[in-house]
Parts: structure tokens; sequence; C-alpha cells
């Protein structure tokens, strides 16, 4: 029964993400997208929160929102993955539910 | 006229939303009107001047290269927060190079973009006339 949980709002700035965070349950995947694409990068004051959370969810970016906001895919944490709007479509499809922490 | 100091304050990251995008529309609108123009860049804001700045995976238009454009209009004081940038795992050297020439040097190219501590940008921010939000 594993939920994809998509979450827009920059963790800087709401709590959206966090919320999301205390959500999740073991197998589930996370998919940030436009501003919360922004949470992928190493070196932040949010990133213990979310490599805590990967120890058991897998966890997503949409590449092309990563870059528009000028940060290179290898300043993200290791073990986020990359997707396209392809791939976006393929987690909707592979999860049986979908939640978006709007 | 007399000339006031105005302070545009940027605090969202672009394309998200269009907070920035209408800032920058903003900005130079009140360049035409020659006001005393400062720029700050807190919190999300940050992201707007990072350098490298792509949209083919979004399909938005790129406005990054507006904000080198800022220097011929003679807006040169820029404004950025450090703890905003060690916040988010950044440095001076991910922002753009944002530059102005100086009429009164022979036109030598200086650097619009001053990094702040937030206790500066209180300062920065109180010094000011009018503030508009973005």
């Amino acid at each position: 029964m594993a939920m994809l949980h998509i979450v827009n709002k920059s963790p800087f700035e709401r709590v959206a993400f966090e919320s999301c965070l205390r959500y999740v349950k073991a197998g589930d995947s996370i998919l940030m997208i436009e501003d919360a694409s922004v949470g992928a990068i190493e070196g932040t004051k949010f990133a213990d929160q979310l490599k805590a959370a990967m120890a058991d969810t897998s966890v997503y970016v949409l590449g092309g929102d990563l870059a528009a906001r000028g940060m290179s895919e290898d300043r993200m944490i290791e073990g986020i993955k990359s997707v396209d709007y392809a791939g976006f479509v393929e987690l909707v499809a592979d999860n049986e539910k979908t939640q978006s922490w709007v | 006229m007399a000339t006031k100091k105005f302070m545009y304050v940027n605090r969202k990251a672009p394309y998200g939303t269009v907070y920035a995008l209408e800032a920058l529309e903003v900005v130079l609108i009140a360049a035409a009107f020659e006001q005393d123009i400062s720029l700050a860049f807190i919190d999300d804001g940050v992201y707007q001047i990072a350098k490298g700045q792509n949209t083919d995976g979004i399909g938005m238009k790129n406005f990054s290269a507006t904000y080198k454009a800022l220097g011929d209009y003679d807006i040169n004081k820029i404004f950025v927060e450090k703890e905003s940038l060690d916040e988010r795992g950044m440095t001076a050297d991910d922002l753009m190079d944002l530059v102005w020439e100086d009429e009164d040097d022979d036109w030598a190219e200086k650097p619009s973009i001053k990094i702040v501590s937030r206790a500066e940008m209180a300062d920065v921010l109180a010094d000011q006339d009018v503030h508009y939000s973005f």
C-alpha cells in the first residue's frame, strides 16, 4: 500500500515539507517538485531531516525544477534520484495512492 | 520631486510563484523614475540570483539574465544576506556576477552585490523610506 507524497513548497519557507516527513511510512516515496526541489541539496539546514527520512523511504526530485533554480544535480544529497516528467508519471502509476502536501 | 529610498525585498525562489518575476518588472519601472533603489535578497530569494539557472526542463521563460541588466539602469545596491546563503548550502560563488559601470571612475566595472549579515540587513532595511515586499 505504498504511497507517493508530492511536495511543492520550499522547506525553508513553509512547514508543508516537515509535515510530510512526519506522516510518511516505511516504503513510501517522496517527490520534490517546484519550490520544494531545493530541499534535495546537501549541506542545507533541512538536509539532516530529509536524510533521516531516507532511511526507509525513496526520495525523488524533478530535475528540471532543480536546474531552474540554478542548482546542479551533483549537489544533491546522496541517494536522491532525479526524474523528468515521464519519471513523475511513472511514480504516480507505480504507487497505489498519491498525496500532495500543498 | 524629492528622491526617496526604495527597497525591494525578495524572499521567494523563482518560477514556483510569480513573485520574483513581478518584482523584477516593478524594479525596472521604478528605475525609469530615477529613484534611489536597493534590492534585498533574503530567505529563498537568494535562488533568484543563483547562477546557472536552466529552465529547459520546466518549459518556463528563464528571466535570470534580466538581473544582469539592472546595472545598466543604475541599480547597483543589491544586498544578499549571508545567513540565507549558509542555510541553503550556498556561498557568494553560487550567485550571478552582477556588475555596474561607474561613470565617475572611467566606467570601471564594479560589483553590485554586497553580502551582508542578518544584523547588517536589518540596518539596511531600517534605513529605507519605502519597502516593497515580494
